[in-house]
């Protein structure tokens, strides 16, 4: 297994899109640092970039690898080893890499920058989307044999996640305005890892005194070191359960 | 005539002023406690008090004397009495210490105490640890001046005000620094009185706390990282010039916090890092010019109930929600102000925007309609809704827009 790992691992690195997503960060990065005049405003404009950026490439990339070593994959299977080895090898040189990309390409000037909680912060939850985004990517790309289809449900995955999920919580808000629903919506932010990393960035960036009411019952379940560990549990079970999903579905799945 | 007789009045004064004896006390002079000489002294007599701790009880002036500290004598008041009355007009107070007055739920123990009086003088000491710090009720034309107030305790029940001003006229409370009070400064049915050059911070209630109080004016003062910010009340006319308002931050916590205010002047002020700049509410006729909101969540808060405020030549810089209003209804003018936001253009180069400006934002809009929506700050969606709700306004308020916003920062 560990020799399937680091050959994966080392084809996804030499690979030009991965170098070219490290440089895009650096790029974005170091211009949002030497752009802003407070470090906190920098931060507040890369939190987009993790939000949006990373999550994007993160499943787009992950589905089109997998699809295209469907060959490599058969090959595998052919030999006698275990699926679920060959499914976690995969899982793992796909999520390490990027993530790897990720830390050369912000995580280290984000530190650099702004050594303080809510750059660390910053940087665990870019790992974590990173890796929870990968997990989902082959949960698409386990679902259909269709290469177009299964990067069509990416995108949708993507989509789905960081804009249509707010639109339906908008929607919630509206049609039930008239109950208590803050303590829900602790509840609700953890059906999405974006949220979830967003919430969890922007208290520790001092701006939760403007979220009101809200933002103070989100403090309190969110701010406690309880509330960052189970919300860091929930981040985790998000990766664990979409790929565990797949693996079933990979193991059954006649290739 | 009345004129030339008051001035002769003064003259008089001033003479027996001058022919007051001087008498000090001190453990090596002729007085061994203040409430000694004040009990010798005549009116116009100066006491020059040396260093040293002074258990007085309660000192009650009752004679138009002068009191100097030398070399900052202390007045103790043991956690049990009001440290200094003074019940006497023209009396100075200068360069004491004055520490540990009563705490009481009942009567409100000060650090100095002024009953009912005229021309009474406080300054340059230094206040610590009292329940109120200094308290004026019914006085007219007295000097609060270079004290310093400091209080360290931790519920608002047992601490009192720094400077509590109650039923008074023509005060001057000039360059005071006051800190871990309940309300820095509080005035109440005070008018014609100035509040100048102050700095109130991290008081536990407000910087500075202000009800019924007409035709007062306050100019160049601090409130920094106070519970709850500044709060102006039921009052008109009144002036706010050049005052800094920083760091007022939680929740609850605003620059200033206007209600029922008419006919006042908000002029060159600066706002930075408040969580709500300046929240108004029913108040009408008011100014406000070249002020500089920066970094503040909401740099004004403005509910529909507000009527003929001017803004102009105000500059908003870096605020998370320019403005935030409750209802459609706008009767105020937001002409000619710079916003950073702004992503007009400006053809004629006349340095004037040639679009409007629509300061609400929609999704400001939608958080103060359903608080809870507050969880999609800074998301995707809610960008998306605030481009398009620039482009065809439809939910946020069609009259509150800048008709004229400048494309340049008014140099302050």
């Amino acid at each position: 297994m560990r020799k399937i790992l680091k050959y994966i691992l080392l084809d996804i690195l030499r690979n030009k899109i991965v170098l070219a997503y490290t440089l895009f960060l650096l790029a974005i990065t170091f211009t949002v640092f030497g752009l802003e005049d407070s470090t906190q405003k920098g931060l507040l404009s890369l939190l987009n970039l993790i939000l949006f950026i990373v999550p994007l490439v993160c499943i787009i990339f992950a589905t089109i690898y997998i699809y295209n070593s469907a060959e490599f994959i058969e090959l595998l299977v052919s030999q006698p080893l275990k699926r679920k080895n060959i499914w976690l090898s995969l899982f793992g040189g796909l999520a390490g890499a990027l993530s790897f990309a990720f830390i050369i390409g912000a995580g280290l000037p984000v530190l650099f920058f702004e050594r303080s909680a809510t750059g660390l912060m910053m940087v665990l939850m870019g790992v974590l989307i990173s890796v929870i985004f990968v997990a989902i990517a082959m949960l698409a790309a386990v679902s259909t044999r269709d290469k177009a289809k299964g990067i069509g449900l990416a995108i949708l995955l993507w989509l789905y996640f960081s804009l249509m999920f707010d639109g339906l919580v908008l929607f919630i808000l509206f049609q039930f305005a008239d109950y208590p629903l803050e303590r829900l919506m602790v509840g609700i932010s953890a059906l999405n890892p974006v949220d979830l990393a967003r919430i969890l960035i922007l208290l520790k960036m001092d701006v939760s005194a403007l979220m009101g009411y809200t933002g103070a019952i989100f403090k309190d379940f969110f701010g406690t070191d309880k509330g960052s560990f189970i919300s860091v549990l929930v981040m985790l079970l998000w990766i664990f359960l979409p790929f565990m999903y797949s693996l079933r579905k990979f193991k059954r799945k006649d290739l | 005539m009345k004129k030339v007789l008051f001035s002769i009045l003064i003259a008089i004064c001033c003479a027996l002023q001058a022919e007051g004896r001087v008498m000090h006390v001190g453990s090596a002079q002729a007085f061994k406690s203040v409430s000694a000489a004040v009990a010798d002294a005549l009116s116009g007599d100066t006491i020059l008090v040396d260093y040293g701790v002074y258990h007085e009880g309660n000192l009650v002036i009752d004679k138009s004397v002068t009191l100097r500290g030398v070399g900052l004598p202390v007045i103790d008041g043991e956690h049990k009495f009001e440290n200094v009355s003074i019940k006497a007009d023209g009396v100075v107070l200068d360069g004491f210490k004055i520490c540990n007055s009563g705490i009481s739920g009942i009567i409100d123990f000060a650090g100095i105490k002024i009953y009912n009086r005229h021309y009474v003088s406080v300054k340059n000491n230094v206040i610590e640890d009292c329940f109120f710090g200094i308290y004026s009720q019914y006085c007219i034309n007295c000097t609060i001046k270079n004290n310093r107030l400091a209080a360290h305790q931790q519920h608002e029940q047992q601490s009192g005000n720094g400077i509590h001003c109650w039923k008074s006229d023509s005060m001057q409370i000039i360059g005071n620094n006051i800190s871990g009070h309940r309300d820095g400064i509080y005035f109440e049915f005070v008018t014609n009185s100035v509040i100048w050059r102050n700095v109130s911070e991290k008081n536990m209630r407000y910087g500075l706390h202000f009800m019924f109080s007409n035709s007062d004016t306050y100019a160049s003062n601090v409130f920094e990282n106070n519970g709850a910010g500044v709060a102006v009340m039921f009052s008109n006319h009144v002036k706010m010039f050049h005052n800094y308002f920083k760091e007022n931050w939680g929740d609850g916590a605003y620059g200033i916090l206007l209600k029922e205010i008419s006919d006042s002047y908000i002029d060159g002020n600066v706002f930075e890092r408040n969580t709500s700049g300046i929240f108004i509410e029913g108040a009408s006729r008011i100014e406000m010019y070249r002020n500089s909101f920066k970094d503040n969540g909401w740099a004004l808060k403005i509910q529909a109930s507000c009527m003929d405020i001017t803004l102009r030549d105000n500059n908003f810089c870096g605020n998370t929600f320019d403005v935030g209003t409750n209802g459609s209804l706008v009767l105020n003018n937001f002409d000619h102000n710079y916003w950073d936001k702004y992503e007009g253009y400006d053809l004629d180069r006349n340095r004037v925007g040639d679009i409007p400006y629509r300061p609400v934002s929609m999704y400001s809009k939608i958080v103060e309609k359903y608080p809870p929506a507050m969880i999609l700050f800074r998301s995707l969606i809610t960008s998306l809704m605030d481009k398009s709700e620039k482009v065809v306004p439809s939910l946020t308020p069609e009259n509150l827009k800048d008709n004229h916003p400048l494309m340049f920062k008014v140099p302050l």
